[in-house]
Parts: structure tokens; C-alpha cells; sequence
């Protein structure tokens, strides 16, 4: 008490200074000193010091910012005598212009508000709606985050302490909805840390609560919805979540239509799983919000109205036969539906039945079905026809109805069966029969009993049974059906019985005119059904156990009578057999012909001796067939036995089949070999062997040694052996050679390309990738070099081992070796100018400024090759570089045109035809509107 | 740019026949046996002259054929006596470009086919109303000659003959 008395007599003068300024310092001291000490007054000075504040805020202006902290500190005050708070904010709102005070300042104002709010709750409810339109002028404009704060607090404390808004509702929302959906971001060096979500939450908690803005909020909820910015959809979402909570059926009642339809966009349009998620729950929220209503007597159910809206508008989705809206459809019946007890049984009630039938009738019967039986009398009576097309389309048909599930009758596919019988043993047409195989292909493997009980036997009693007036054509037709409808396990076991019996009849000539080709029809059949039939154990132990010993015993019988032509079609059926391999290495070795039915043969046979006959010799490509398909993790056995005769057999028969097979089978087994000593010894002594054999050019096998460093080096080669090298670089050296040469420039194709039987992916050889680029970037110096070294006379020799190396390269590779293809285009060889050509064409078309360097040079070679025997290829490298760029080709225009006419009268129509359209582009070169 | 069908007028923006009827396109010439055989002299035959005037329209993509102007029957050659004679058929009879397509089937001829070949090129007969006067102009060397030196003139007709934007 007596320290303030003090002060006061002291700066009384301070304080009615005629200087403003002064006496705003005066005041401000004073507040401080407040600020300080306000625990410690009592209810008298309180009085007195509010008198003299609320006097001073009438003052000037630049007062007023002390004066208010000087409140600020009284209304913190214990012994604020009754009245005060309310005299006080009177002369506050009276007074002060909030907007217009500085950031602190208004600070202030709002803390004032908000200490007195805790402490004279009802002293300020005695204000009634003065206080909160007080409250709205003061924050009217506010653009501070940090008094934002304090503001929103204020508004929630306004409505949930439940002060009377009176007549200010609308305005107390519209001074803090216009915030809505907020939208801040802090500064990057933000000192006071208030966070957007901060923001979003104080103003939701304005916002939603209390039902009487709902009227409001709502429609600025449904516009707000319509925003692209993704973060008000999901703010708007979530405050419409949180207020439905608090209301009721009657506040959302005339909003419902609105509602519905921003929620229902918002899923069927989302661009966000956040914002759908907020949606569905907006929408479980505005669900039980209307499940919770008490209804009245006379006012309707609103939850019902509102299903009905989403039921309208989702239901029909869910029997969209393009199922596009089904999932979100979905998503909003699942969300009304999880609200409320009430809500799901209305949903349930009105989705369940159409969801039954959905799932009824999408698996039913096709749609055809009322048409069945004039579309099947439409196909059986056009396959009945003469004309050929309508006979092919109404096969195409037939498969088309087939495959509609549950569509056609038993009856039905007997009688197609029938027709299909009849046209395969009668029509002479070619591509008729090839559709109705085609069409029996693709019936047999939805209907196979219909084909086991008809068709099967029919062909049978044809192929088999009848006797010479068979025509040959029936019987090929009636084979490839057999492979064709052989899809099935059940088919398979009748059919292949079939193609066995032609093939044994074949044999003991049981068969008129059965010829070596049907033989070979008969064995591709096989082929084919092993390929095509699905992998099952019993047809895998059919094939095992049945099909290829026969095949071998057949193989092997005719081996031993001399016949020939059997081989070929065995060999492949043969390649599938992995598990009879070691029985057929037994038989080879050992001659162990137990396992094969029908077993007369001679005990013991030596099938990879050299024979006397090369018809038994032939037989190793069976062994071949046999053993170089396994997988890699599958032993041989007695493999070094059989590695060892197969050299042997491979350099000493003069049988080529037999020697090419025996040296296919050996490199075939060393591609798989695991690494090792072994491995390495033994491709070190055939290298010796070969090459010796090679080096003596007397010798009368040097052909079979070749072939066997052919192979063994493509083996090699695949699987990055550096031992390949010795055998690749013995061949280079037989480029030069009299009698070689020209096999070895051809053997380079051999190692470049991709071999069909043997040594390819598909026999689980070892191929590493890019062994072809590797061995070009080996090997292309010494193959340059070799060129330029050698003779005129053998030049054509080496590039046609680069020709071969080359065509099978990516072009970026060719690039590298331009001046020697340039070269090459000047061989006399036809080969090499050819496969140079064809070589060079695809460079042409992104052609490398080295190319465009040597232009004339190409220019020239290639036009004095447009009348030689390769001039298809040359027109149209010359075609290509009418692409090349203008400035570049322009000078050689006149000449090309000049050289080009004589094509034009070419003997032959697809060299003009070439002609024409090169010289057609050289023509709109330079050209207006042309190029 | 060519065809009567379909055709801008040049400069202008109004379409003479916007939707022009659509013929099917025969299929590509098989490919024979002997055709194959370096020995066998296959004659120059009317539908190779066909396949050469498959001349494309920039604007619309239908070639010559698809909108009927040329169709294989109104193409004669005698590969022997070394004459071509194609009639084409603008699609409406008052066709403004009937001279334009004559010509650039003329060019097209000329670029294709060895000198021995005497070209005529002419509008079958009743189904242009200037007929007369288009034939004239397609047949006179020289007035040929100097449409193609006129460069715009050069232009349509290089344009009609490229078969790169297609």
C-alpha cells in the first residue's frame, strides 16, 4: 500500500502533463509496476485504479497502449470489486478500436477477455449479447495467427460456456468462419511455433460447436467441398465430421441433398485415399447423426430420406455390367451402412437381393442361350454347305459358341463332332481342313468325351483298319487331327495308342502305301501332343513308359533292317524323354535292349561302334535326343564311357549324319560338364586330337575333325570356356586354308547363330548372354587383321566369317567395322555382298557420322551393284539413304536418278517394284513440298 | 491435297466433298513362284501400274484407290509396244483438282517407269464436267513441263506423291 501512495504523489505530475507522450510514459510506468504487483492491492485502489484507466482510455491515442496493459494487469486481480468487469469492457468496446491497435496491443485485449471469462463467467453473462457483439467488433479483421489463437479460444469459450449470442449468431460465425478452410504456412524461421493444424483445430472447435451455425456452416461446408485445393476438401470434410456430431436431424435436415452430393463426388471422383476416407466418414458421422433423431408424429424420417438419396445413386452401380463405379459404390453403402443399427438394416434390406441376383445371373448361362438352337442349326447347316469360306467361318463360329460356357448341348457337340468327322474325311479343300483341325483342336478341349467316343475310332478305323482306298491326303488330315484334339490326358491315352500302331504297322508293312512321310507325320503328331498336352504324371509316365521305348524299338528295328527315315521324326519326340535317358545311354553303350517292347533283338548290339552299317550309326541322334536335353542337375551316367566313344565316333565314321549327331551329342555333354580338372583335361586332348587331324592335310578325316572342333567350340564358347580360344582361333586359321576355307567361314554362322536341336536354352544348355558381342570384341581385330594379311584370293573367305559374326551383332556393333563392310561390298562374292547389304541396311536408317564421311564411296559401290543378282538388297540400302540428311545426299541426287532408271525396266517385277519406290523418295529430295 | 474427294480448294477453307465415299483397298499383290525365279521375265501388268499410283493424300489418309479415283480396271499397259494408259474418275463431276490428280498421276507415271513407256493419263470419259479441257492440258508435253517448274504448282503434286507422313 505505501509504496504505490508514494508513487502516485510523485508522478502525479508526470501524469497530468500536458505531453501526451509524458503522460503515456507515466501511465506506462504505472502499468508496469502493476503488471508486478497486482497480487497486492486491494479492492479499493482496484476501484480507484479502474476509474482512472477507463478515464485514460478517453484520452489520446498513444495512451491507450499502456492503459490497456494496465487492465490487463487488473483483470488478473482477485479483489476486482463487483461490476468493475463489466464497466470495464463496456468502456473498452466503447473506446477502442481493437483492429486499429498494434499486435501487442490487441494481445492484450484478447488476454484481458480471456482471464476475466475465467474469472467473472457471470458478471459478463449479465452483459447478455453485448459482450459477444463486443467480442466481434474487436476480432472483426484480426490477421495475427498468435491473436488468432487467443481469439478462437474466446469464440469456443463464448459458445461452450454458453454465453447468449442473442441476435449475433450469424455474426459471430461469419467473423470466424471467414478463416475457414484455414490456410497458413509458417514462416521458415517461425519464432512463435504455431502450427497450421494448431490453427485448424481452435477454429473446428469454434466452428462445430454448437448446433445454432449450422444453418450456416453447412452451406459454406458444400462450396468449400467444390475447391480444388486438396487440403480444404479434407479440412472441410473433417469440420463437417466433427459438427455432425454435435447435431441433429433437424439441423442437417433441409442440407441432406447438398450433402450427398459433394460426399458422393468426393468418392466417386477421388484423387486421394486421405480425402476418401475423410468422406466415407463424413459420411458414417452424418448417418447416425440422422439414425439419433427422435422423430415426431408428423415430421418424416429423415435417415430414410437420406438412404434413399445414396441407395438411388449407388445401387444401380452395383449391376453395371461395366463394374467401373461398383468398388465406390460400394465403399458409400459399407460407410451409411456401418452408422447405425437402423441404417445398415435399410441398406442390407434394399442391396442384398440385387446383390443375390448379380451373383446368379452374371454365373449363369450366356446370353446366346435363347438362340442356341437356331445358332447351332445355322453352323451344322453352313458346314453342310459347298463354299469353302462360309464352310471356314462357320468352324470359327463353332469354336466361338463352344467356349461360351454351358451354352451348347451333349447333343450338340456330338452332332458338330459328326460334322467335323465327315468334313475331315471328305474335304478336299486345304484351308478348310486346316479349320476344321483347328476348330477340333479347340472343342476337344472343353468336350474331350464327345471326341474319345466319335471321332477317335472314325479315325482310327480310317488310318488303321481300311484298306488301300485310303488316299494318302485323308490319312495326313486324320493325323494332325489326332495331334490337334490330343489336348486332354483323357484324349491323349486314346489317341497316342493310334499314332503308335500306324507307326509299327508302317513297319512290318501291314499297311498298304504307307508312306515314309506319313511315318514322319506320325511321329510330329506325337511331337506335338507332347508339347501341347498338359503336364500331368500320367501322361508323363504314358509318354515315359510307353511312347519312347516303342519309338527307340521301332527306331532301332529299322536301324537293324536297314530302313531309313524313321530317325527324323523320332528324334524329336526322343528330346522330351529326360527320365529315359539313362536306359538309353545303356542301350547305346552297352547294348541293352531290355526295356524295349517287342524285344527280338540281337543281345548284343554296338550301336556307337563303327558298324558296318551307317543306317545303326544314324541312331546316336536318338542317343543325342536323349541326353542333351536334360537339365544341368541331372547326372549321365557312365558319362566318361560316353564321352569317349562319341570322339571317337564323331572323327573316325564317314556317316555325316552320324558324325555331325556324334559330335552334336559330345558337345552338347561338355557345355554341361561342371567345371573342373576333368573337364579341362578332356577338352585339352580333343583339341590336340582335332587339331592334328586338321594339321595333316592327308588326312582323310579332316572334314569329321572339323565338324567336331566346330561344335566343341560352340559349346565352349556358350559358357565363356576359356579353353574356346585354342578352337576359335584354329579356326580363323582355317580361313586360309585350300580346302577348308570356306567351311570355316560358313562354321562361323554356325557358332553366331542359335542351334534348333542342340546347345539352345531350351535343352538347359549353359548360355551366358552377350557371348555373341563378347566374342565379336575378341575376336574382331584378328579377323581385320587376318584380312588385310591375306592373299586377294582368300579375302572373300574373311568377310564372310565377318558377314556371318556381323548379321547376327546389334547394329551399334556393325559401326565399328564400316570401312571393312565397305570393302566387302567390293568382293566379287555374291554371299558376301549380300549378307553385307543386308547388313549394312539397318545401319542406314541412323546412319553414324563415320558412315556419312565415306558417303561417296557407298554411294558408288552400291549403285554398281543395282543391276548385279543382288540388286533387291542394294535398291534398298539406296532407298535408305534417301533419309539421310538433305545437305548431305543432295550432290549424289542427279546420279542416283540417272543410275535408278534402269531398274525401272527390270526383268524381274520385285526388283522395279523397288526400284520405283527408292527412286520415288530421291525424286521429293530437294523438291518442293517433297522433302 | 489430290483427290476430288475430300479435297481443300487451295487458299480456301471450304471442304468440296468432306465425306467422300470409301472403297476398299484390294490386298497386296501375292507373291508368285515365278516371281521368285531369277529367270522367269515377269511383264510390266496392269495392276503393277495400279500399285505404283497408290498415291497417298496428305490431309486425308485414303490413298487414290480407296476413294475410287483410280480403280485397277481403267489401268492398261502394254508392257510390248511399251504404253500406259490410266483413266481416273474424280468423285463429283465439277471436281476443281480433276487437273491436279491427272497431273500428279502423270509425274508419278514418269518417276516409275522407263523412258520407252508412252504415258496417258486421262479422266474417264463422262464423269467431269470440264473433261475436255483437263485431257487437253494432261497431254500437252510442254504445258506439263511448265506446271512442274511452277515451284507451288511442284509442291502439291510432291506432296501428294510423298508417302512419309502417312
Amino acid at each position: 500500500m505505501f509504496p504505490s501512495a508514494f508513487f502516485f504523489l510523485d508522478r502525479r505530475l508526470s501524469l497530468t502533463s500536458s505531453q501526451p507522450h509524458t503522460r503515456a510514459r507515466g501511465v506506462q510506468l504505472l502499468s508496469e509496476v502493476l503488471h508486478e504487483c497486482y497480487g497486492n492491492l486491494t479492492e479499493r485502489e482496484v476501484e480507484v485504479l479502474i476509474a482512472f484507466y477507463e478515464n485514460r482510455l478517453k484520452d489520446h491515442y498513444i495512451i491507450t497502449p499502456p492503459v490497456l496493459q494496465g487492465l490487463r494487469a487488473l483483470t488478473k486481480c482477485t479483489v476486482l470489486p463487483p461490476g468493475s468487469a463489466v464497466s470495464m469492457l463496456r468502456s473498452l468496446f466503447q473506446d477502442v478500436h481493437v483492429q486499429s491497435l498494434m499486435l501487442t496491443e490487441r494481445s492484450c485485449v484478447y488476454n484481458m477477455l480471456i482471464n476475466l471469462m475465467e474469472t467473472r463467467e457471470a458478471e459478463l453473462k449479465g452483459l447478455g449479447a453485448d459482450f459477444v457483439f463486443g467480442f466481434v467488433q474487436s476480432m472483426d479483421g484480426e490477421r495475427d495467427p498468435r491473436n488468432l489463437l487467443l481469439a478462437f479460444q474466446i469464440a469456443k469459450n463464448i459458445i461452450h460456456r454458453g454465453y447468449d449470442l442473442g441476435k449475433f449468431t450469424e455474426e459471430l460465425f461469419e467473423v470466424t468462419s471467414c478463416y475457414f478452410p484455414i490456410d497458413f504456412t509458417p514462416p521458415a524461421n517461425d519464432p512463435h511455433g504455431i502450427t497450421k493444424e494448431e490453427l485448424i483445430e481452435a477454429l473446428r472447435a469454434v466452428l462445430s460447436g454448437t448446433p445454432k451455425f449450422a444453418e450456416f456452416l453447412l452451406p459454406l461446408i458444400i462450396e468449400k467441398l467444390d475447391s480444388d485445393v486438396q487440403s480444404a476438401k479434407l479440412d472441410s470434410l473433417q469440420t463437417l465430421t466433427a459438427c455432425l456430431s454435435q447435431y441433429e436431424h433437424k439441423d442437417v435436415a433441409e442440407f441432406l441433398e447438398g450433402l450427398w452430393t459433394s460426399l458422393r463426388r468426393e468418392v466417386f471422383q477421388t484423387s486421394s485415399e486421405r480425402i476418401e476416407s475423410a468422406g466415407l466418414a463424413a459420411l458414417t458421422t452424418l448417418t447416425s447423426c440422422l439414425s439419433r433423431s427422435v422423430l415426431n408424429s408428423d415430421s418424416e424420417d429423415s435417415l430414410s430420406t437420406f438412404l434413399d438419396l445414396v441407395l438411388k445413386d449407388c445401387k444401380h452401380h452395383l449391376c453395371e455390367p461395366d463394374l467401373k463405379l461398383v468398388w465406390p459404390s460400394a465403399k458409400l453403402l459399407q460407410a451409411a451402412c456401418s452408422a447405425s443399427n437402423r441404417a445398415s438394416h435399410i441398406i442390407t434390406a434394399a442391396v442384398m437381393p440385387s446383390l443375390i441376383d448379380q451373383y446368379s445371373s452374371r454365373t449363369q448361362e450366356s446370353v446366346f442361350s435363347a438362340f442356341r438352337e437356331s445358332l447351332c442349326s445355322m453352323v451344322f447347316s453352313a458346314l453342310s454347305e459347298t463354299n469353302s469360306s462360309l464352310q471356314i467361318t462357320a468352324t470359327s463360329m463353332l469354336t466361338s459358341l463352344a467356349q461360351q460356357t454351358g451354352l451348347l448341348l451333349d447333343s450338340d457337340i456330338e452332332l458338330a463332332v459328326d460334322h467335323l468327322t465327315r468334313l475331315l474325311l471328305t474335304e478336299e479343300d486345304d484351308r478348310v481342313s486346316l479349320a476344321v483341325v483347328e476348330c477340333a483342336g479347340a472343342l476337344a478341349a472343353l468336350h474331350p468325351a464327345a471326341f474319345i467316343t466319335k471321332l477317335i475310332p472314325r479315325l482310327k478305323t480310317e488310318i488303321v483298319a481300311s484298306e488301300q482306298y485310303s488316299h494318302h491326303a485323308v490319312r495326313q488330315r486324320c493325323l494332325s487331327a489326332l495331334a490337334a484334339v490330343s489336348t486332354q490326358p483323357s484324349i491323349v491315352r486314346e489317341s497316342t495308342p493310334v499314332l503308335l500302331e500306324v507307326l509299327s504297322s508302317a513297319h512290318t508293312g501291314n499297311l498298304v502305301g504307307f508312306s515314309v512321310e506319313e511315318v514322319v507325320l506320325a511321329c510330329r503328331s506325337l511331337q506335338r501332343i507332347a508339347e501341347q498336352v498338359q503336364d500331368t504324371e500320367e501322361t508323363g509316365q504314358c509318354f515315359h513308359e510307353v511312347i519312347i521305348p516303342r519309338l527307340l524299338s521301332l527306331a532301332l528295328q529299322a536301324a537293324l533292317q536297314g530302313l531309313s527315315g524313321f530317325l527324323s521324326g523320332c528324334f524329336h519326340v526322343v528330346r522330351l524323354a529326360g527320365q529315359t535317358a539313362s536306359r538309353a545311354v545303356s542301350l547305346f553303350l552297352d547294348g541293352d535292349v531290355s526295356f524295349l517292347p517287342d524285344n527280338s533283338f540281337p543281345s548284343h548290339i554296338q550301336l556307337l561302334k563303327q558298324g558296318d552299317s551307317w543306317s545303326q550309326s544314324q541312331m546316336v541322334c536318338l542317343l543325342m535326343g536323349c541326353v542333351c536335353s536334360l537339365p544341368r542337375s541331372v547326372e549321365v551316367p557312365q558319362i566318361d564311357q560316353l564321352l569317349s566313344q562319341l570322339e571317337e565316333m564323331s572323327c573316325t565314321c564317314s556317316h555325316p549324319l552320324s558324325y555331325t549327331s556324334a559330335a552334336k551329342c559330345f558337345a552338347g555333354l561338355v557345355n554341361k560338364r561342371s567345371q573342373g580338372d576333368s573337364l579341362d583335361s578332356l577338352i585339352q586332348r580333343t583339341t590336340k586330337r582335332v587339331c592334328s587331324e586338321l594339321d595333316s592335310t592327308s588326312s582323310p578325316v579332316r572334314t569329321q575333325a572339323f565338324t567336331l572342333m566346330i561344335w566343341v567350340a560352340k559349346a565352349l564358347l556358350l559358357r565363356y570356356h576359356p579353353l574356346s580360344t585354342a578352337l576359335t582361333d584354329k579356326l580363323f586359321s582355317l580361313l586360309g586354308d585350300a580346302d577348308l576355307g570356306a567351311m570355316a567361314a560358313d562354321g562361323f554362322s554356325l557358332l553366331m547363330s542359335d542351334s534348333a536341336d542342340v546347345l539352345n536354352r531350351g535343352c538347359h544348355a549353359d548360355v551366358r548372354i552377350m557371348y555373341r558381342q563378347r566374342f565379336f570384341s575378341e575376336n574382331s581385330a584378328k579377323l581385320v587383321q587376318g584380312f588385310n594379311a591375306a592373299p586377294q584370293e582368300k579375302k572373300p573367305n574373311y568377310l564372310k566369317a565377318l558377314s556371318n559374326i556381323v548379321n547376327k551383332l546389334p547394329k551399334q556393333e556393325t559401326v565399328l567395322l564400316l570401312s571393312l563392310l565397305l570393302e566387302a561390298l567390293l568382293c566379287p562374292d555374291q554371299g558376301v555382298q549380300l549378307s553385307t547389304l543386308s547388313c549394312l541396311e539397318p545401319v542406314l536408317i541412323n546412319p553414324p557420322p563415320a558412315l556419312i564421311q565415306q558417303l561417296e564411296a557407298l554411294v558408288s559401290r552400291l549403285l554398281a551393284l543395282i543391276c548385279s543378282s543382288v540388286r533387291i538388297a542394294s535398291l534398298r540400302c539406296i532407298h535408305a539413304l534417301s533419309r539421310f540428311p538433305e545437305h548431305e545426299i543432295l550432290p549424289f541426287r542427279a546420279r542416283v536418278l540417272r543410275a535408278l532408271a534402269r531398274p525401272l525396266d527390270d526383268k524381274k517385277r520385285l526388283v522395279r517394284s523397288e526400284a520405283v519406290q527408292a527412286r520415288g523418295e530421291w525424286f521429293l529430295l530437294g523438291s518442293p513440298g517433297g522433302r | 491435297l489430290v483427290s476430288s474427294g475430300g479435297l481443300k480448294m487451295s487458299g480456301g477453307t471450304r471442304l468440296e466433298n468432306a465425306n467422300p465415299v470409301i472403297f476398299q483397298r484390294s490386298g497386296e499383290r501375292l507373291l508368285t513362284a515365278s516371281e521368285e525365279d531369277e529367270d522367269v521375265h515377269d511383264p510390266i501388268d496392269d495392276r503393277e501400274i495400279f500399285d505404283i499410283l497408290s498415291i497417298n493424300d496428305p490431309e486425308h489418309p485414303l490413298s487414290l484407290e480407296e476413294l475410287n479415283v483410280v480403280e485397277q480396271v481403267r489401268v492398261k499397259v502394254n508392257d510390248a509396244e511399251s504404253t500406259v494408259g490410266v483413266e481416273f474418275t474424280p468423285t463429283i463431276p465439277h471436281c476443281s483438282m480433276a487437273t491436279l490428280i491427272g497431273l500428279s498421276i502423270k509425274v508419278k507415271l514418269l518417276r516409275s517407269l522407263p523412258d520407252r513407256f508412252k504415258i496417258d493419263v486421262h479422266i474417264t470419259p463422262g464423269t467431269h464436267a470440264s473433261e475436255e479441257a483437263v485431257n487437253k492440258q494432261l497431254a500437252d508435253k510442254e504445258r506439263v513441263a511448265a506446271a512442274l517448274e511452277n515451284s507451288s504448282l511442284l509442291e502439291v503434286v510432291n506432296q501428294c506423291l510423298s508417302t512419309r507422313n502417312i
